[in-house]
């Protein structure tokens, strides 16, 4: 993945420490991920050491170090989502799409994640992909959208 | 005070006026992301579409939400000299008679779900006497689901920003002394009175002040403040230039989840407006002083909805709390004294100044004053985001407002809190919801969400899922949180597989009052109370998991199984059609079976046989 293109990307923020959680979600926007080098680059631009990028982008859920797929599944494990059966829809995603939580497909279509809650709660369960909500999920209902991608 | 924004009141009110009394129809879809995931914008298409080749002027508002959730989407219909229909659950089909109607056709009485305003229809009650609304007091939440969020005039017809003016009207000193008159306790949680919290930052020492707005709003099966960002954003906004003018900060920060993509794009269309309109800038409403609002996405920490960890967040760091004191109204942001308040806590800061405290203290407790927004979720029949007078009872919220617990089951559990709070029983039920009479009860009222259970959740399931959430979110900072979740949650892991030993249930206790008394900040302090509550009050179920190796409620995995009844199986298949592991096998017409090697007990098979065939059974683990 070429970071020398980042140059717009970053011009847009400060280069103080206080701009580094916005130029990471920046740059993990633009690339859809956050690969090594990338680091070195927005270290760089907020004057701040690598390991503090680094110490930031691991703390927080929001961060990949891995690219991830065109679709990004993400089951929300809220408290309304867990009492209407959560973990059957994300284990019906993980047999469905043949991988599980935290995973991509090898052809890169799918990944399959889980969010601390959509705020979608009186329609639960709910899954969300590329942030579009599907609410009051059964397994079936899962399986069936994702067979029809899957094809 | 300012004439610039007299004129601007005049030309939105004189808008709203003829948007809501004029001779074209109106027509508003609620297209917040509740009604989105319900298929909204599937719906406007339709109505725009149909009504689209005919010759026929109206205008389609975008509306908030409204509240009750499981009626989505929402769609109301203004016809010049009818009332105003308010439909519920409209799908493709329904939108298409409701165009039909907006053309002059026939009211589709069935789709009716309530009129709102004076006029009314005979058979249709009025939307503030249905059962869902009739407990109700809208007031934070007045504008969700009535006005465009994305149009500031339509804020301002309904009194936005003149609390904004009447605070200015006031000096510093009197602005205080109005809010402690309101009792308004923060919103956010602890219930800390807001006007003491802005006089220690107002009294503490320094040249640069900020105010930072929670929304960070973490607790699963909590979503008060998404609606009110979606729905009406501009109320934050009044109640966060007021607080910042008060305290003397010239810059605040809103501090929003990324995972509300649409309440952060409303909030930037909203910062906008207020710009462009002179709330915000570098004379805001001409109070000669300058005020500025940034907006900072949140990166996936539950921690920090913790003042110090949100600060630390803010200044580009991980988001780890640090001890208190000094509390952030005297070192925040920079080091700069700081009032952080939660988005409800400032929407209704810009209500009572704009009506009084007086007015604001109508409703409440003695100890507990004003309404308060609620999420209203779980296994109850209308799920859906309430706003009570504080000191409304579990009951009235559950039973009366959400119609008791969703498809005939029984009323098991009600959690409040978030993964902060506890499980109440149902003798806990007629308790009035205030800050203190919670907290007596074991649990906390947190931001709002309340999550009902029937007797089919495992209250040892549930305490695990809360403590998998803490172990989870856990910073790591401190031993008693990092290690002790880590614990807890193994112990309830061992007891929901069968592995438990009776002396596990004393070991939770003792491990829980350890993690509560060492942990740096609230999330460890809080993380058992899950577990405590359930043990309180549902002790025989963890005895029950221990000793006899059951689980009551039939919930968790290790201890059932899953048979079909030879004598009522009538063979239709529906069950079979529906198993995510086809498991389930047989000839039509004929009995069924389940193959329990594949059987991931999901129970689809049992909530889809309507003739009672699919029984779970104890089985050991």
């Amino acid at each position: 993945m070429a970071t020398t293109n980042l140059g717009p990307v970053l011009s847009a923020f400060e280069r103080r420490p206080e701009s580094l959680i916005p130029l990471l979600q920046s740059v993990q926007e633009s690339l859809g991920y956050l690969p090594p080098e990338a680091l070195g680059t927005v270290a760089r631009h907020a004057r701040v050491p690598r390991s503090r990028v680094y110490g930031v982008a691991s703390f927080y859920s929001q961060f990949r170090f891995n690219p991830v797929g065109r679709q990004r599944v993400a089951v929300c494990r809220g408290t309304a989502c867990h009492v209407g059966g959560a973990k059957f829809i994300l284990e019906q995603l993980e047999r469905t799409l043949g991988i599980l939580e935290g995973q991509t497909t090898d052809d890169m279509e799918y990944s399959l994640e889980t969010v601390a809650c959509i705020g979608c709660c009186g329609l639960a369960p709910c899954i969300s992909v590329n942030d579009e909500v599907s609410a009051k999920l059964t397994p079936m209902k899962v399986r069936k959208q994702f067979k029809k991608a899957r094809k | 005070m300012t004439a610039g924004f007299e004129q601007l009141r005049q030309t939105a009110e004189e808008q709203w006026e003829d948007l809501t009394t004029g001779d074209i129809p109106v027509i508003t879809v609620g297209t917040a992301t509740c009604g989105r995931s319900a298929g909204a914008l599937d719906t406007l298409d339709v109505l725009r579409g149909e009504l689209a080749g005919r010759e026929l002027e109206c205008r389609f508002v975008e509306v908030g939400c409204l509240g009750p959730c499981y009626a989505e989407p929402l769609v109301t219909v203004s016809l010049p000299g009818a009332a105003t229909v308010l439909f519920a659950s409209v799908n493709i089909k329904a939108a298409r008679k409701i165009a039909a109607y907006v053309a002059g056709g026939e009211l589709p009485e069935d789709l009716a779900f309530a009129t709102i305003g004076t006029d009314s229809i005979p058979g249709i009650p009025e939307l503030m006497e249905t059962p869902v609304m009739k407990g109700q007091v809208r007031r934070v939440l007045r504008n969700c689901g009535v006005i465009d969020p994305g149009d500031i005039r339509h804020s301002i017809a309904r009194g936005a920003y003149s609390g904004l003016q009447r605070a200015l009207e006031l000096d510093r000193d009197a602005r205080i002394e109005e809010l402690d008159r309101s009792g308004l306790r923060g919103r956010g949680g602890a219930g800390f009175p807001v006007s003491r919290k802005w006089k220690f930052c107002i009294d503490a020492p320094g040249d640069t002040r900020y105010i930072i707005c929670n929304a960070d709003e973490g607790d699963p099966g909590a979503f008060m403040n998404r609606s009110l960002l979606e729905g009406d954003p501009h109320a934050l906004l009044e109640g966060m230039i007021i607080a910042g003018l008060t305290i003397g900060a010239a810059e605040g920060y809103i501090y929003c989840r990324a995972e509300y993509p649409l309440a952060l794009a409303r909030l930037a269309v909203a910062i906008e407006q207020a710009e462009e309109a002179g709330f915000l800038g570098p004379d805001a409403l001409g109070s000669g002083r300058p005020f500025r609002i940034k907006v900072k996405e949140g990166a996936g920490a539950f921690v920090c909805g913790e003042e110090t960890a949100l600060i630390a967040s803010l200044e580009g760091r991980r988001g780890m709390p640090r001890p208190r004191p000094p509390f952030p109204a005297v070192s925040g942001l920079w080091g700069c004294p700081t009032v952080i308040n939660n988005v409800e806590t400032l929407a209704s800061v810009a209500l009572i100044f704009q009506h009084g405290a007086a007015w604001y203290a109508e409703y409440g407790t003695t100890r507990s004053k004003g309404t308060k927004t609620f999420a209203l979720v779980g296994n109850v029949a209308r799920p859906g985001l309430v706003e009570v007078p504080l000191g409304t009872t579990l009951r009235e919220m559950i039973f009366d407002i959400g119609g008791g617990v969703a498809s005939g089951h029984r009323f098991k559990a009600v959690q409040t809190g978030g993964p902060s709070g506890g499980c109440l029983p149902e003798e806990k039920l007629d308790i009035p919801v205030d800050y203190e009479s919670l907290q007596e009860a074991g649990t906390i009222m947190g931001s709002g969400g309340i999550v009902v259970m029937d007797e089919r959740t495992c209250m040892v399931d549930f305490a695990r899922f809360f403590l998998d959430f803490a172990a989870d979110e856990s910073c790591g900072k401190c031993g008693p949180c990092r290690l002790g979740t880590r614990q807890l949650l193994r112990i309830l892991e061992d007891i929901t597989q069968g592995k438990g030993t009776v002396s596990d249930l004393e070991l939770l206790e003792g491990l829980c009052h350890n993690v509560m008394r060492g942990s740096l900040c609230g999330l460890g302090a809080t993380a058992p109370n899950p577990v405590l509550t359930t043990l309180r009050y549902f002790r025989e179920e963890y005895v029950a998991h221990v000793e006899s190796r059951t689980c009551p409620a039939l919930a968790c995995r290790d201890f059932i199984a899953f048979e079909i009844d030879e004598e009522n199986c009538t063979g239709c298949a529906a069950c079979a059609a529906l198993c995510p592991v086809d498991g389930i096998s047989g000839e039509k017409k004929d009995l069924h079976t389940i193959d329990a090697a594949v059987c991931i007990k999901c129970g689809v098979c049992s909530d889809t046989c309507t003739f009672g065939a699919v029984e779970t059974v104890q089985a050991t683990p």
